[in-house]
């Protein structure tokens, strides 16, 4: 394996609020260049935790009580504010959940896609215009004129996502961090999507972590997975092995526990409670 | 053959625009054009679109949530289409729904027993107070609730409880059929498999009738007995799920099928098309 553009080593997160829940359980994963990995857990596994610590949108409700974030050997987590302005939102950009939220509704897809050009490129509006329009093309916009002239509200959320993975893209960043971008859309749109992140990906050799709950999604989009159950990592390696033969007894649980059209009577078996009891006692055992 | 339950036929349904005094509507946007659906006796019933199909405009329509521009509804031979709402009320125990968001759906400021006597009482199903209070109880154990929930307001369940208590709710008031529409889109796989496997065995025991809306193709597989695929206004194919799902005969339908990505590795997936209509 290439060095990791990206290293989580040993970070743990809790709560600032009187309870000082932790949420984060020394979590280490490791990113290489142009790889996709998925980060993979039920609600409160703490996968947008991670996603926002790469980001520097951490809640002022969260301290990272211990670890580092390795970004091309670099910790983040003691870098200056002044020298990570390079990285969060730049090197390391977001594609977001729901691109009906994302957008901002009284602006125009125009400004809010040469924002990063403009602020950090320097590029004036003339250039950035033109590198909107080659940034719309290159997400399969048929008519990037008349996008860039439209709000949000004006457009469908498969073509609003497309301009989200635009802007995305639009600062060639290193890594992409995807938080569930496609759980608001249809499945047909979802594929199409997912479809469009990884010609993406390959196109600008851009590392992604994709951050879900969907099984399905991480099967057909993600080179390794990390599961998460509590803040802690219960399995983590090549997709094909999770899921084909996973080692721990709750990586087979949720598999168990998904619908499947195909096998209608394998699948809706819950995650036992006695398993999740035992995990809990498993997971409290780390620490914080 | 099962008694049928509801049958609609030619539903149409139009947004906005104007109401002339004759009914006919002038502008607006059509969202049902002409749609046939027949739920049995203790018959659950899947209605699966995209977003704007219709399906959630359809599910309003069948239990006169609101008014349909033509076509008829029929509920347990007899037709409902233009009863007025006081005419409605004596049918309304006997048709539930059970919302998407029990967030929204449950209020904030009830604990989970008002919550749930209420209606009974309301409705006349209990007696008295006492008599819904024992009947509530009763139920929790067969929704899997902790009789401590009682005396909690939603906010403080969690999110799979919360669902159980609206579908606790809906059952309780001893329905014919009940409505539940998108009821797991938001839920963890293990909780939507729990919320599920409740749901099956209610309408079972209980010999419900559901009509059950979903974008998700495997929960309807999961849960239905029949499936009316929607698509732009328009049911684009009906039938036995297992039948559906084995041989799709709409293009559609298989797009449908063929966009969920299922947890093994197929290599071909993501860049793979359903084929061009055949016939």
């Amino acid at each position: 394996m290439t060095a990791p553009i990206l290293s989580i080593r040993r970070l743990s997160a809790a709560s600032k609020l009187e309870d000082a829940q932790p949420i984060l359980r020394r979590v280490s994963l490791d990113l290489a260049p142009g790889e996709t990995l998925g980060l993979v857990g039920e609600s409160g596994a703490g996968k947008s935790t991670i996603a926002k610590a790469l980001l520097g949108v951490l809640p002022r409700t969260v301290r990272i009580t211990h670890g580092e974030i390795l970004f091309e050997g670099r910790d983040l987590m003691i870098t200056p504010r002044r020298e990570t302005r390079a990285i969060f939102g730049d090197a390391i950009a977001l594609v977001p959940q729901d691109p009906m939220t994302a957008l901002n509704p009284g602006r125009r897809i125009e400004a809010q896609l040469t924002d990063g050009l403009r602020l950090r490129r320097g590029m004036n509006a003339r250039a950035a215009h033109k590198r909107a329009l080659e940034l719309l093309a290159e997400v399969r916009i048929a008519d990037p004129e008349r996008v860039l002239r439209a709000y949000p509200h004006q457009l469908s959320g498969g073509m609003r996502q497309r301009v989200l993975i635009a802007a995305a893209f639009a600062l060639e960043p290193k890594i992409i961090v995807a938080d569930e971008p496609t759980t608001a859309l249809d499945v047909t749109v979802q594929k199409q999507i997912l479809r469009l992140i990884r010609q993406m990906q390959e196109a600008h050799r851009t590392a992604v972590i994709f951050v879900t709950h969907d099984l399905g999604v991480v099967a057909q989009i993600c080179d390794r997975v990390t599961l998460l159950f509590a803040g802690a990592v219960i399995e983590s390696g090549p997709t094909a092995d999770i899921l084909s033969t996973p080692r721990h007894p709750y990586t087979r649980a949720l598999i168990a526990a998904g619908p499947r059209y195909d096998r209608p009577e394998a699948g809706l078996k819950p995650v036992p409670e006695a398993l999740v009891a035992e995990l809990r006692l498993e997971v409290e055992g780390v620490g914080g | 053959m099962v008694q049928d339950l509801f049958v609609a036929s030619d539903v149409q349904v139009a947004y906005g625009g104007k109401r002339l005094l004759n009914g006919e509507r002038v502008g607006g946007v059509k969202v049902l054009y002409g749609v046939d659906l027949r739920i049995g006796r203790g018959e659950t019933v899947g209605i699966v679109g995209e977003s704007g199909s219709g399906k959630t405009t359809l599910g309003r329509a069948l239990m006169r949530l609101i008014d349909i521009d033509a076509g008829r509804i029929v509920f347990d031979g007899r037709d409902i289409t233009q009863l007025l709402e006081s005419q409605m009320r004596p049918l309304r125990r006997r048709m539930q729904i059970i919302f998407q968001d029990p967030m929204t759906s449950l209020n904030p400021r009830h604990t989970v027993r008002r919550i749930l006597v209420e209606p009974l009482l309301f409705h006349r199903v209990a007696r008295d107070h006492a008599d819904a209070e024992r009947r509530v109880r009763g139920f929790f154990d067969r929704v899997g609730l902790p009789l401590a929930c009682l005396d909690r307001t939603p906010h403080e369940l969690s999110g799979g409880q919360r669902q159980r208590v609206g579908i606790a709710r809906a059952a309780l008031l001893e329905p014919d059929f009940v409505l539940a529409d998108e009821i797991v889109s938001g839920l963890d796989v293990s909780t939507q498999a729990q919320a599920l496997n409740l749901l099956k065995t209610l309408t079972r025991d209980l010999g419900l009738a559901m009509a059950f809306i979903s974008h998700d193709l495997s929960v309807i597989r999961a849960v239905c007995d029949r499936v009316y695929v929607m698509k732009a206004g328009l049911v684009v194919e009906e039938g036995r799920c297992e039948d559906v799902f084995a041989a799709p005969k709409s293009r559609y339908t298989r797009l449908l099928i063929d966009a969920i990505p299922l947890p093994e590795i197929d290599p071909g997936w993501l860049d793979r098309d359903v084929a061009p209509e055949t016939d």
